[in-house]
């Protein structure tokens, strides 16, 4: 047909196999797999590993699909989820904990399909099994221990400064600042231009006076608020990812969901109370003086004998493993410290972690490196996992509590408030040491607000149902389309059948991740998108009931339903919107399906049935028409 | 084929007094529905704890229910799914005092331990294959959440009809669309099916369905309206419904082809979602019919309303 140009033409088959090309890595269903990666200063993952880690698995006879190395990590795949767990088992027993051994659902679409960026999407929860927590973070705990450092603060510069103050203390009220009783109008003054120079994130104002008490108040301004509470969570989900990195789960999702709440999903973990207690986990750190340096005769010797001198503790480097002796005298904890970030050295070009502490470990600090410099420096990382068992029907809660250091150099100079740690191998390991010591510790407490175990049956079961009751849906419609409408209908189906195929594109593309309310939003959408057909159908019998021709029926067929298409989509639009700001996962993924489906569904329902259909009328004289 | 006579002229207007006095009727009884009887609010909005079991051999929910009282769950909600070996059991934390740490934050392991000791006590096939905590304040949330929601949309609506057809049109598509979730919503309360996350999608989904419904009528009223020389609204009104008529029906038949299909086989994670879908479905489809066009009517509709009038109106040529 003369009016439909050859530029849509080629716009729909280009359509058509993206669909088909973008869609296509979902028919690839991923293998169980068990990934090997080598922890630091274990020997690289290599050839002579597979060989060890092949034989292995055939002396203890499990079955295993290829074992292969890719990139820095070795992949043995399995035939099914309980092979896979013998063989983690197996790996795990044979390797040790020189290499981090996890599950992982390894893809297997082909390598150029890949290469396009094509792509399968990612499964929900409810389709593959796992376990799902929400967390809300105590966010009124950073305010109020940022309140309490200023108040420190405050203290020590008042009394550096000779400035008599009655009282320095928060206020009652909580996001109120820190409130300074002073004795004179004038002390006030100094101290108020004092504070406002030294702090400019505070806020300070003149109090009421009673008597000769004079107010001062300082309070956090409100960005820096914003800044602390954004860095809370921030820092926790920071925090969340190393310790969860170390569970061994391979794609683990890790987000924050609005103001302060964060999801985990951890796929394929089956026992939360694993990934719970790590959660939970309690880490401090101490800088304490060292004995020698990590590695050197006499922890060597220490180590070897159990001879530990009565002031040290016998520890282990993290990552390097190397015995480190250390003073049992701590100089400054974790709590002192305020802020750690990572950087590169102006001087010598090196990665640096720069830390500062708050006032009363300033002055230890500066107590201690003062009096010994040259000598080395260790920052003890402890962390507090409290277990609980049952014994005989009671709870009993036993904390167990692992040390290890991970950083000791020599002090070149004292410092105090602000000081940095240089020489570090890389900026990997200077942000990890930063995150370490600063993220050890959750910035704000953390409590789990929701807590959710699906058994992989389940999902197994839940994507067996959803796949069903899609094919169904379809196969229903195409054929009460094809009965109702006949050619018409036809070419309706094939719009729909592509609908769903670029529908499941544009999701694999984007990265959404599949969940059976998106796969109830996918059916809806090929119940729906069916609409647009009926209406231009009808169109299309009205026009010939009032004697058009039929080309002149199938262009008025379209050119009028084309306006109430839009509306009607544009109004469906809306409330799709609507549906995905919620913020609640579930609905979410429906609505962004929902979303993306009205979109294709316009597409696949006006411009491709009217490239069929101009193809299919185009160039014959026609008496009749087949709807 | 056709199945509906394209010629068919069924005085739908005509019925108005009766169509909006039982649309009336049917709001208020869903409104004293759902404050009365309440609806059945599931886990994702009371909070608590969720736990599905599957047994080797059918089982009763009475037989279930026996087996939690005794161990002190004796407000446990019990319900089959979709079967005879599958029930999902749900109730407060509280009913498990043990399980309730020193923070206040339950321990859903310790809570999944107890129940399963009891269930496996009576039936010793008892197999649990999910459990799920939900804090009360998290359920709190999504129903703030949930209302913003559905003001967004029907706002949103409102607009955009505003801006593309007229005053009237908005007003009447909102009303109309009010009355379906109410009913809806009456009707789940009614059945007291259990009202999840899914199902407010669900409900969240039926107003886009409905007003796509709504939005086909009004076009057809519009360029009826343009289209006629002399325009006795009420007639128009009644030649637009019969003229989409057949378009209405078979839409929401396939539709609900879809729905039922997967209400059949989906399985119980989206049984609420397809139910609710398939009431919205026949309540839209009806309002469409009966409710949306006398309210156009009543607000009195005409002619000059819907001539375009954008060519001798510059402000108005701005707008889409």
């Amino acid at each position: 047909m003369s009016d439909f140009p050859r530029w849509k033409y080629a716009l729909v088959a280009l359509m058509m196999l993206f669909g088909v090309i973008y869609a296509l890595p979902n028919a690839f269903i991923p293998v169980p797999a068990v990934q090997v990666s080598a922890n630091r200063g274990a020997s690289p993952v290599d050839q002579a590993l597979r060989q060890k880690v092949e034989t292995a698995l055939q002396q203890q006879h499990i079955a295993f699909g290829q074992v292969n190395v890719q990139g820095d990590n070795l992949l043995a795949t399995f035939a099914n989820t309980d092979v896979q767990k013998s063989g983690s088992d197996a790996i795990k027993a044979l390797l040790g904990d020189q290499y981090t051994v996890a599950f992982k659902l390894q893809s297997t679409v082909p390598g150029w399909l890949g290469a396009i960026g094509a792509r399968s999407m990612p499964l929900g929860l409810d389709l593959q099994g796992g376990v799902h927590f929400l967390m809300q973070v105590d966010e009124n705990d950073v305010i109020d221990k940022q309140e309490s450092s200023y108040a420190d603060d405050i203290r020590s510069l008042l009394r550096d400064k000779k400035i008599h103050y009655e009282s320095v203390a928060r206020n009652s009220v909580r996001g109120q600042g820190v409130a300074v009783v002073l004795r004179s109008a004038d002390d006030r003054s100094r101290a108020s231009d004092d504070i406002a120079n030294e702090y400019t994130d505070l806020l300070v104002s003149n109090g009421p006076n009673t008597g000769d008490r004079y107010v001062l108040n300082a309070v956090i301004k409100p960005d820096k608020l914003r800044d602390i509470s954004r860095g809370a969570i921030t820092q926790n989900l920071q925090t969340l990812r190393n310790r969860i990195n170390a569970l061994g789960v391979s794609e683990p999702l890790i987000q924050q969901q609005g103001e302060s709440h964060i999801v985990v999903d951890l796929a394929g973990v089956q026992d939360p109370a694993e990934a719970k207690k790590l959660i939970g986990t309690v880490a401090t750190l101490e800088y304490r003086p060292g004995i020698g340096h990590p590695g050197d005769p006499d922890a060597r010797t220490a180590e070897k004998t159990g001879n530990i001198p009565p002031d040290a503790n016998l520890y282990h480097m993290r990552g390097t493993g190397e015995p480190v002796l250390v003073s049992k005298k701590v100089i400054v904890t974790g709590k002192e410290l305020v802020d750690a970030s990572s950087g590169i050295d102006q001087q010598s070009g090196t990665p640096k972690v720069d830390v500062t502490l708050n006032a009363a470990g300033a002055r230890k600090m500066s107590d201690f490196t003062n009096a010994n410099v040259g000598k080395p420096m260790a920052v003890v990382y402890v962390e507090r996992v409290t277990e609980t068992k049952m014994v005989d029907g009671k709870e009993v809660r036993t904390p167990k509590i692992t040390e290890s250091v991970i950083n000791d150099a020599n002090i070149a100079s004292p410092f105090g408030k602000q000081f940095q740690t240089t020489g570090l191998g890389s900026p990997k390991e200077a942000s990890d040491l930063a995150l370490l010591l600063k993220g050890g510790a959750f910035a704000a407490p953390v409590d789990i607000i929701e807590e959710g175990v699906i058994g992989s049956s389940l999902g197994a079961d839940n994507i067996d149902k959803g796949f069903k009751s899609v094919m169904l849906g379809l196969a229903l419609v195409l054929l009460a389309a094809a009965i109702y409408y006949k050619l018409f209908g036809l070419v309706a189906d094939i719009a729909l059948f592509f609908n769903l195929v670029i529908l499941v594109a544009v999701m694999s593309l984007i990265g959404v991740t599949l969940t059976m309310p998106g796969i109830a939003g996918i059916v809806l959408t090929l119940g729906m998108a069916i609409d647009a057909n009926v209406l231009i159908c009808e169109r299309i019998r009205e026009e010939l009931r009032n004697g058009s021709t039929p080309h002149a029926s199938i262009r008025a067929g379209y050119e009028k339903a084309w306006s109430t298409i839009l509306d009607a989509n544009v109004t469906h639009l809306i409330a799709a919107l609507a549906l995905t700001t919620m913020g609640t996962g579930a609905i979410k993924g429906f609505g962004v399906t929902l979303m993306i489906g009205i979109l294709t569904s316009l597409f696949t329902s006006v411009t491709l049935t009217h490239a069929f259909t101009a193809a299919i009328h185009g160039h014959r004289k026609l008496k009749t028409l087949s709807v | 084929m056709e199945i509906f006579n394209h010629d068919s002229n069924i005085h739908f207007l005509g019925m108005r007094k009766y169509t909006i006095a039982i649309a009336i009727f049917l709001m208020v009884a869903s409104i004293g529905l759902i404050a009365f009887k309440g609806l059945n609010y599931g886990l994702d909005f009371t909070g608590g704890v969720s736990m599905l079991v599957n047994y080797d051999t059918p089982v009763e929910i009475g037989e279930v229910r026996g087996a939690l009282a005794k161990g002190g769950f004796a407000d446990a909600v019990v319900q089959s799914l979709g079967g005879t070996r599958e029930v999902s059991i749900r109730f407060q934390a509280k009913d498990d005092p043990a399980a309730i740490q020193a923070n206040g934050t339950v321990n859903l392991d310790r809570v999944s331990a107890d129940v399963m000791k009891e269930l496996q006590a009576a039936r010793a096939d008892a197999k649990l294959k999910s459990r799920d905590f939900v804090s009360a304040e998290v359920g709190a949330e999504l129903k703030t959440d949930g209302t913003w929601a559905a003001l967004f949309v029907i706002l949103g609506i409102m607009a955009y009809l505003w801006i593309r057809f007229e005053r009237r049109f908005a007003i009447a598509a909102v009303a109309t669309e009010i009355h379906d979730v109410l009913v809806t919503l009456g009707i789940i309360a009614l059945v007291q099916r259990e009202f999840d996350m899914t199902v407010l999608a669900s409900v969240l989904a039926v107003i886009g369905y409905s007003i796509n419904d709504k939005v086909v009528v009004f076009d057809r009223i519009r360029e009826l309206f343009r289209l006629a020389r002399k325009a006795e609204p009420e007639e128009i009104l009644n030649r637009s419904i019969n003229n989409t008529l057949s378009r209405t029906i078979i839409t929401s038949l396939f539709t609900g082809i879809t729905m039922a299909a997967m209400w059949f086989i989906g399985g119980p994670a989206v049984h609420g979602f397809a139910i609710t879908m398939l009431i919205g479905i026949v309540v839209g489809t009806l309002s469409s019919i009966f409710v949306a066009s006398p309210i156009l009517l009543w607000l009195g509709v005409s002619k000059k309303d819907l001539m375009p009038v954008t060519r001798d109106n510059p402000e108005l040529a701005r707008r889409p």
